[in-house]
């Protein structure tokens, strides 16, 4: 089966492209990349004013099986990741059981394969039952597919297993992903520590609680040379010391997600739980440090921490509602909107931080377009406009900030091993 | 000018202070009415009201139960801890069943801030908030500025210092963001410990010396101290608390001659007041009491459109 993408402004950091390039895809794979490609028995996708990227993975999304299928299962999640324009998901080991052995990893594996919609790629846990103590069977882990481990959501506390963790992991040059959290001095917090959390009356959480143990990792990875990963980070006080840390030649990575990077801690406000996640939402000052360090190449790329809940553990008092933010159907029109279209971000950084970054992180053969390469392709419209309706989400996870924001510049189609997975937001 | 077009009172922070002056002075003929032998007026009834109490109280849920009877609203006190609520009812089915037996206004207190909101958000009934975990206590903060005022003459331009532990104080923020809204300069002191980040940005003054904070004010609104702070490491002893930041008779030389006294209740007699200046002239504990059901009466009069003339006769 032949597929010719035309007219398109094709953008891929990795090979240096930007330009009006056709794609030819044959058997799945990118067979030709050029001005004005022909092909009769192609089936033609008319790509005018539309900018064609490599497809964007997002390696920070919680798809809640097995165990927690009320929240979210690997189709909702991967339906959901289709039409974010996703075509490749890492999945977080928080699951029930967790991923700390190969046989729910090949679960996982195996179901998204059936599925067929998207890549899916399971993270291993760090320690068995993410509980913080031993080492998860990590090579047993990568042989069934994971690309990376974490404990995320549970911070390992002990730096003695976090520091084995890293020597072990660096034998297969592994990513260890790093929820950065100091569970003492968060404990409790349900917002940004400010003057916002002072006026609402809500406990906060210091932005210290995150870089103290940004602070340990990148110590810890300068001491067993190998990469960790730092998620969702969102402080300003986190880019100096990655940022630091770097120069130095330190194998630090962070990921920072749209919502840290565009809503501020004033919107908790309204006591919409919606707002409540972990890391919390901070303070403008915060969000400025992270735009910066977008720009300075200080973050690799931009991750979800896609959390769906069910609805009944958003609707009720703030303090008991659940933390996280269903993220997968609004990154990119959130960052298109709130970042590209001010100007805040160029679109070829936004491809970059959507889809060479994370493969770079994980060491992955994905993110970009050479010839001979699987054909994972985003689509994006520049110019759609569209209200986030989380009633119209394919995620079981309705808890977005942004639900009724009007937004412009949307996945337009998102190409999975050469399909065709979803169109204008439908998912075929 | 009435507050019916106000469905909730959720706190002071968004509240105007004509409407604030409007409850205040709507107070003065409802302290009237508890001062007669026949203590009820018809205004409100057939209006039916109910107190949630997710916290303990005595003074907050009686006040609203007394000032609602008075007005002939009915009342009911739900109480929370013989409810469904024991069974696990959520709280979204708790306020829909009070909402569909009727119930024209809920108050409800919580010890999560941010609660009444939800709830607000949530029901077609009025909704006032009698505590909210440490976000507001918007009717403590009313009462206290009827009792400053009732004393003073005026509120305009005080200065009030706030003592104890302000960042889990509910009733220092309502009182700041009421206070301010009449040009009174407002610090607060207490141990460093319990003062929240960037305060200073709310308009107020803060100090770790209550010396220097009580000096030459007009009003004291002193905190209560709860014991679990000290348990969870926030300072290290009730008794050291105490020497630092009590308010007694004697350190009261340092504010003006006429300083009022005001306590919130219930009061920990030698610890964050001397038991002394707790039942001196000075402090207006009890005045606050009966203030509250006042105020209270006021707002219940405001938000569920009582009639004037039924008060007056």
């Amino acid at each position: 089966m032949k597929l010719i993408i035309k007219n398109g402004r094709l953008i891929d950091p990795a090979n240096n492209l930007d330009g009006l390039l056709d794609i030819l895809i044959e058997d799945g794979k990118i067979a030709a990349i050029a001005e004005n490609l022909m092909s009769a028995d192609a089936q033609l996708v008319d790509a005018s004013g539309k900018i064609v990227c490599p497809g964007f993975i997002d390696m920070h999304v919680h798809l809640r099986e097995p165990g927690f299928e009320y929240k979210e299962d690997i189709a909702s999640g991967s339906r959901a990741a289709a039409a974010g324009g996703f075509t490749t998901i890492c999945a977080m080991p928080n699951t029930d059981p967790p991923v700390d052995n190969s046989v729910t990893a090949s679960f996982i594996v195996e179901r998204a394969k059936k599925l067929g919609i998207v890549n899916v790629l399971p993270i291993g846990a760090i320690t068995k039952k993410q509980a913080g103590q031993e080492l998860s069977a990590i090579a047993e882990l990568i042989e069934a597919g994971c690309v990376a481990i974490s404990d995320d959501g549970k911070p390992v506390a002990r730096a003695d297993i976090m520091r084995n963790a890293l020597e072990y992991a660096k034998m297969f040059n592994l990513p260890v992903l790093s929820h950065c959290e100091d569970i003492d001095l968060a404990r409790g917090g349900l917002m940004h520590e400010g003057y916002f959390s002072t006026i609402y009356g809500l406990r906060g959480i210091p932005a210290a609680a995150e870089e103290l143990m940004v602070a340990r990792e990148i110590i810890l990875a300068e001491l067993t040379d190998a990469h960790v990963h730092i998620c969702h980070a969102s402080t300003r006080g986190s880019m100096d010391l990655i940022r630091k840390a770097r120069a130095q030649g330190i194998k630090v990575s962070c990921e920072v997600t749209p919502h840290h990077l565009t809503l501020s801690d004033e919107v908790v406000g309204s006591y919409d739980t919606d707002t409540k996640v972990n890391p919390p939402l901070r303070s403008s000052e915060h969000i400025e440090a992270l735009r910066a360090a977008l720009q300075d190449g200080t973050v690799d790329c931009i991750a979800t921490d896609h959390a769906p809940h069910h609805f009944e553990s958003k609707d009720c008092e703030y303090e008991l509602a659940s933390f996280g933010i269903s993220g997968l159907e609004t990154a990119v029109a959130v960052i298109m909107d709130q970042l590209v279209k001010p100007g805040a971000l160029g679109i070829n950084q936004m491809v970059s931080l959507f889809a060479t970054g994370p493969a770079r992180v994980l060491g992955i053969d994905k993110g970009s377009l050479a010839l001979g390469q699987t054909a994972d392709i985003t689509i994006i419209d520049p110019q759609a406009t569209k209200k986030v309706n989380p009633n119209n989400f394919y995620s079981k996870g309705r808890n977005t900030p942004y639900k009724n924001m009007e937004l412009t510049g949307w996945p337009w189609m998102t190409i999975v091993n050469g399909n065709v997975v979803c169109r204008e937001g439908m998912v075929i | 000018m009435n507050l019916e077009q106000r469905k909730d009172l959720l706190g002071l922070r968004d509240m105007s202070r004509e409407e604030i002056e409007l409850i205040l002075d709507t107070a003065i003929p409802m302290k009237d009415v508890i001062g007669r032998d026949i203590k009820k007026v018809p205004t409100l009834r057939g209006k039916a009201m109910v107190t949630v109490f997710y916290e303990n109280s005595t003074r907050t849920r009686t006040s609203f139960e007394l000032a609602g009877k008075y007005l002939s609203a009915d009342t009911v006190n739900l109480a929370v801890s013989t409810s469904s609520v024991q069974k696990g009812e959520s709280l979204r089915d708790t306020i829909k069943t009070m909402e569909v037996m009727g119930f024209d206004l809920m108050v409800i207190r919580h010890a999560m801030s941010g609660t009444p909101h939800y709830v607000a958000r949530n029901t077609r009934m009025r909704v006032i908030n009698a505590g909210d975990g440490t976000n507001e206590h918007p009717t403590q903060a009313l009462l206290d500025m009827y009792t400053i005022k009732e004393k003073k003459g005026t509120l305009e331009n005080l200065k009030v210092a706030i003592v104890g532990d302000i960042l889990h104080s509910r009733v220092a923020r309502s009182n700041i963001y009421g206070l301010n809204k009449f040009g009174c300069e407002v610090r607060v002191v207490g141990p460093s410990t319990l003062m929240p980040p960037e305060i200073e940005k709310l308009g107020v003054k803060s100090y770790y010396s209550l010396d220097e904070a009580i000096s030459g004010v007009d009003v004291i609104n002193v905190l209560r101290i709860q014991k679990e702070r000290q348990q969870s490491g926030l300072f290290p002893s009730l008794d050291e608390y105490a020497r630092l930041f009590m308010v007694g008779s004697k350190r009261l030389a340092k504010a003006k001659d006429d300083v009022l006294v005001l306590h919130p209740g219930p009061v920990n007699r030698g610890v964050e007041i001397s038991s002394e200046l707790a039942d001196s002239s000075q402090a207006l504990i009890n005045e606050q009491v009966t203030n509250g059901v006042a105020v209270r009466m006021a707002l219940l009069f405001l938000m569920m459109g009582g009639v004037r003339d039924e008060i007056n006769n």
